[in-house]
């Protein structure tokens, strides 16, 4: 066994006899490409509605009310789904939430959440969990769409245009805060300040 | 042999028969009544009629009618969990809501007993109160609200009258 490391580890560490620089430098080149490419589109690949509704506790639970929801279907047929909200859209943060998300695929070998009961058991944690996400970021996800700049608020309801000119105005509300359970479920909310 | 082939054309034939009678009988003639199509026939859903959002309160019929909705509830979560009403209609929101707060009726239990919050028999707020739609009735109705019947009344001569 050690041997065969040994030797393996010379020939890695020996310089190219045979083979030219370019040929090397070329085929770094392209393997690059290659594994850098692959890596992205199968961590795309994670940020799809299919991979996540593919296991059950999804599918079944919060992809389901999700579905009644106007992110889901409304007139103008655009669509906020699961990677939307849950997924920042930078790289960095991309990736960051990607290693986050392990514990995830934990939860999901142990059946952590795999039935109603314990779906249910859990959603007041699962939901404190987002929206302490949201709040910490300022509701990053929300304003990838919903731009301040852009909202009218002579079109708003007064009570929102009130709410919207003054505490977000302000930065001492952000989304969240008011808007919870707007595509999932409420939990139990008992105990929990809504703004 | 010839019996034979005589057999299977008169079944061929009973089960022919049998099809076209079948089809007769469910292409029912049109009945006259609100579904607007034959027993058969799958008639399109009407368009579900938009909830109008009107500003203030809308005036009881009567003193006792549950106050209706004026605004969309489209989306409201009303369960065990959570109930999307009281975020604005509870004792503690309504000041600053600016939505009527809950009526102090909802606090009794069925013995008339207050308590602190509401009542979990009245929970459930859309079993009595009601967004409003502007469509047609689909069946005519004699409805009077309170007015209209204490003016009959007074017309009539025959009532307590006097009231508006």
């Amino acid at each position: 066994m050690k041997q065969w490391l040994c030797y393996y580890w010379r020939l890695l560490w020996r310089p190219a006899a045979t083979i030219s620089l370019g040929v090397l430098v070329l085929g770094g080149f392209i393997a690059g490409i290659i594994f850098w490419g692959g890596f992205n589109t199968a961590m795309e690949a994670t940020n799809t509605e299919q991979f996540c509704v593919s296991c059950h506790e999804m599918r079944d639970n919060v992809f389901e009310e999700l579905k009644g929801t106007v992110h889901y279907s409304n007139s103008s047929g655009v669509r906020a789904t699961c990677s939307d909200c849950h997924v920042p859209h930078e790289w960095t943060d991309k990736v960051a939430r990607k290693m986050e998300a392990s514990k995830e695929v934990w939860g999901w070998l142990f059946g952590t959440i795999n039935t109603p009961e314990k779906f249910e058991a859990k959603r007041r944690e699962l939901a404190e969990r987002e929206w302490a996400r949201l709040e910490a970021n300022d509701s990053l996800e929300c304003r990838n769409c919903h731009e301040f700049e852009s909202m009218d608020f002579t079109r708003q309801s007064p009570r929102a245009a009130e709410a919207h000119s003054t505490a977000l105005a302000g930065g001492e509300a952000t989304c969240i805060d008011c808007h919870k359970g707007i595509a999932h479920e409420l939990p139990d909310m008992s105990g929990v300040h809504n703004r | 042999m010839k019996s034979f082939i005589t057999t299977v054309t008169l079944l061929v034939l009973t089960v022919l028969a049998m099809g076209v009678a079948a089809e007769k009988t469910t292409d029912a003639p049109r009945p006259d009544g609100l579904r607007g199509a034959g027993y058969s026939a799958t008639p399109a859903a009407p368009p579900i009629a938009g909830v109008t959002d009107r500003k203030g309160r809308e005036e009881r019929n009567y003193p006792e009618q549950p106050p209706v909705i004026p605004h969309s509830i489209d989306g409201y979560q009303l369960d065990k969990r959570f109930n999307q009403c009281l975020d604005c209609h509870s004792r503690s929101a309504s000041p600053e809501s600016g939505a009527p707060m809950v009526s102090i009726t909802h606090f009794m239990d069925r013995n008339k007993q207050v308590l602190a919050a509401v009542s979990p028999d009245r929970y459930f707020c859309t079993q009595c109160h009601v967004p409003q739609t502007d469509v047609d009735p689909l069946v005519e109705n004699q409805f009077e609200t309170v007015d209209e019947v204490l003016r009959r009344l007074a017309e009539d001569g025959d009532g307590q009258g006097g009231a508006e």
